[in-house]
């Protein structure tokens, strides 16, 4: 049923991608492969949404190259994204899931049980009959997260997850983060919380106006930053 | 999936709404005027028919201008009006096969009970129609270019009156039917010309009343025609020949004179008279 | 239908006559609301979906279809299905099925211009998920379909309301023929005529409350799975 073939690594070739004669993503260069969390940073408009858009194959860059294991043009099989605000299908939870499995050709008899292994994934067993938008923010993103995960992706990319999640919500998805990296799927989620940074990533990438600043393993970026740009945003000061 | 199901049975309602139509084969459409069904004759007579040959009748009931044509297009097997001039165009144009007398009602004119024409009492309705014009009481007309309007101008013609060129606020043409003139009248209180059949099974009367009857001038006759198998070849033949034959037979004719409202006759079968 | 009685007695005896006139009305307008949305909510979801020219001025004339007059809507289809019109070999003018095409293009414009709207709207909300759990466009117009369903049912039920209180098209096409194509509101038009208001007042009632069920109960069928999909 899988393809032998993986979207791994993710490369972004000189990617420049303009909206409307604005540039969003300026030359961007970046290689994405297996391995711990990576972790993309930066303040509001620095273009992490569009990146992941990008990555994920639903922009197609103005300039440049997107390529998955390889190759361009590769539909979205074997890799996911979970947006900042996910839209739920009018249906129940386990409703959300089977019909992301279907859309994965997952066959009909082993919907069910996926859906359910799903659901415990992500904290939500016994809830798969409520409907799923009139489940809580957390919870809608909890199952966003699980939804993601039907087609058993290579690389997972999430878009600020818990931007706007009290505490308690924020520590329970983190802990289904860390559960999915550590069964070797790619995570590459962007937030603006340096020490959500800090306690998920394997790698950072700073962006700064739609260009790279910096990259590099959490260790270093955060304990010895290379560029003036990445000292100060670690020390806590404001990029404008 | 429910909504699914919802679909699959209100498709199946669909076909259950279709099916009479195939189901009821040996049936024939007659095209007919207002009078006849809103008087209930058709109520009385189609089981009759019904019973003894197995024929169901659907009845159209139209203006005598609009039933002709429905004839004319092909959509009746049979016609059933009341306007000999143009029933008789009708055959001779060839849409009609014969035209059958089969019976005569008639009109009386309607008024309000106070009667402001004075008009009451008398037998002679072109009078009473030069006394309602000199008057100016209000009437209503249908106006619609039915039998019963054709023979209200026809009237107004023999009392020596150009209605078209005389008419004043007095006198209003509704453009309807018989019980809408009616109710037109009920609820301004004026003269009308009805037929006797759509009088007597009207309800909202409220201050009307017959105010002039049984001027020979008041009689309306009844023709049936088969529609012409050889213009629209659709046609049920025999069985709309079968409805005509019945009609005319004394048998028919009996069923026609049985019918009466709280005990008065209404039409008066004739299919043996001669000229009418 | 004994006219010497009150509306109240013909429905508390349950009269044959009444009984079958208010069940053709039922099959009838059900049937073409059916019959609606089969063409309509795939029109809709296609004008909803796709850009070609003159989409602008389709989603005008599917909008302004929707006052279409039922008695002009009558007279057309009177003139293809008459003997003498193009479609005369069916034979069906003056039956139940006239009747059904005839309200189902009166209601086909209310129910696509709805089921536009909806599926538009719900499109931009689900078009980026959508793409990114790889589904095909087959696959989507049916999800959009599927979740514009309690939209939809309203459409449905604008429609329903429509074909439902008509008489224009219906007595024109049908010829309000005894036992066979009389509605509820044709008969409501004859009973007008023939001055028998109460009898036509009653059947007023009659028909308002039957729209009222079909809406009450299409209302708690959307309430219950609603409750279980919302």
């Amino acid at each position: 049923m899988r393809a032998p073939s993986s979207d791994l690594p993710l490369m972004l070739e000189d990617v420049s991608i303009l909206a409307r004669e604005v540039t969003i993503l300026d030359k961007i260069t970046l290689k994405i492969a297996a391995g711990e969390p990576t972790i993309l940073v930066g303040p509001n408009g620095s273009g992490k949404t569009t990146l992941l858009r990008a990555a994920m194959g639903l922009i197609a860059p103005t300039r440049g190259r997107v390529t998955w294991g390889g190759r361009e043009e590769v539909p979205p099989a074997r890799r996911s994204i979970v947006f900042q605000r996910p839209a739920m299908l009018m249906r129940s939870a386990t409703g959300n899931l089977t019909y992301a499995l279907a859309a994965a050709r997952v066959p009909r008899a082993e919907r069910k049980a996926r859906a359910d292994e799903l659901l415990d994934l992500v904290g939500l067993a016994g809830r798969g009959d409520r409907p799923a938008r009139r489940m809580s923010g957390g919870e809608q993103q909890r199952l966003a997260l699980a939804r993601a995960l039907a087609k058993d992706p290579d690389i997972l990319l999430l878009d600020e997850p818990t931007a706007s999640l009290d505490p308690a919500a924020i520590k329970a998805l983190e802990d289904i983060i860390r559960n999915v990296a550590a069964r070797g799927i790619k995570v590459v989620m962007s937030t603006h919380n340096l020490g959500e940074a800090r306690r998920l990533a394997g790698e950072i990438v700073l962006l700064h106006r739609g260009r790279i600043v910096e990259t590099g393993d959490a260790q270093s970026f955060f304990t010895q930053p290379k560029t003036e740009d990445a000292r100060r945003f670690v020390a806590g000061e404001l990029l404008v | 999936m429910l909504t699914r199901r919802i679909l699959i049975a209100l498709t199946a309602a669909a076909f259950i709404a279709g099916a009479p139509a195939f189901a009821q084969d040996k049936s024939i459409v007659v095209s007919s005027t207002t009078s006849t069904q809103d008087s209930g004759l058709f109520g009385h007579l189609l089981p009759l028919f019904k019973k003894k040959t197995g024929i169901d009748v659907k009845v159209v009931s139209q203006g005598t201008g609009q039933a002709l044509d429905t004839g004319r297009r092909g959509d009746a097997d049979v016609v059933f009006v009341h306007a000999r001039g143009q029933e008789e165009k009708f055959v001779a144009d060839g849409f009609g096969v014969k035209r059958y007398p089969v019976m005569y009602n008639d009109f009386v004119l309607i008024g309000p009970k106070s009667d402001p024409a004075g008009v009451k009492g008398t037998k002679d309705i072109v009078a009473a129609l030069k006394t309602i014009k000199s008057k100016n009481a209000a009437f209503i007309s249908r106006g619609d270019k039915s039998g019963t309007h054709s023979a209200e101008l026809n009237l107004w013609k023999v009392a020596g009156i150009d209605i078209a060129a005389d008419k004043g606020p007095w006198y209003k043409e509704i453009g309807q039917g018989m019980g809408a003139a009616l109710n037109t009248a009920s609820a301004s209180n004026a003269y009308v010309l009805a037929d006797r059949g759509t009088w007597l099974s009207f309800k909202n009367r409220g201050e009307l009343d017959i105010v002039v009857e049984g001027d020979n001038r008041l009689f309306n006759q009844y023709g049936v025609i088969l529609v012409n198998p050889a213009k629209h070849a659709n046609v049920k033949k025999s069985e709309g020949q079968a409805f005509i034959d019945w009609i005319v037979s004394p048998e028919g004719q009996k069923a026609i004179a049985d019918y009466k409202i709280n005990g008065q006759q209404l039409f008066f079968p004739n299919a043996t008279a001669q000229g009418v | 239908m004994p006219t010497d009685t009150s509306a109240l007695d013909l429905i508390l005896r349950a009269d044959p006559a009444l009984v079958g006139i208010v069940r053709l009305s039922l099959l009838v307008s059900l049937s073409a609301v059916v019959l609606a949305a089969l063409i309509g909510i795939p029109l809709g979801a296609l004008i909803a979906l796709t850009r070609f020219p003159g989409r602008n001025g389709a989603i005008v004339l599917l909008n302004a279809l929707m006052g279409l007059p039922p008695v002009v809507v009558g007279l057309l289809v009177y003139l293809m299905l008459s003997r003498s019109g193009p479609l005369g070999s069916w034979g069906i003018l003056f039956t139940p099925q006239a009747m059904i095409i005839a309200q189902s293009i009166l209601v086909m414009p209310i129910v696509a211009a709805l089921a536009r709207q909806t599926i538009e709207d719900l499109w931009e909300e689900y078009r980026d998920e959508l793409a990114a759990l790889n589904v095909g466009p087959v696959r989507r117009i049916f999800t959009l379909i599927y979740d514009a369903r309690f939209s939809l049912l309203t459409a449905l039920l604008a429609g329903f309301g429509r074909a439902a209180a008509e008489v224009g098209a219906v007595i024109i096409v049908g010829g309000n023929i005894d036992g066979f194509t009389r509605t509820m509101t044709t008969a409501i038009a004859l009973e007008t005529s023939k001055g028998d208001l109460p009898l036509a007042i009653g059947l007023g009632m009659v028909l308002i409350s039957l729209v009222i069920v079909v809406n009450a109960l299409a209302w708690g069928a959307r309430r219950a799975s609603e409750r279980y999909a919302g």
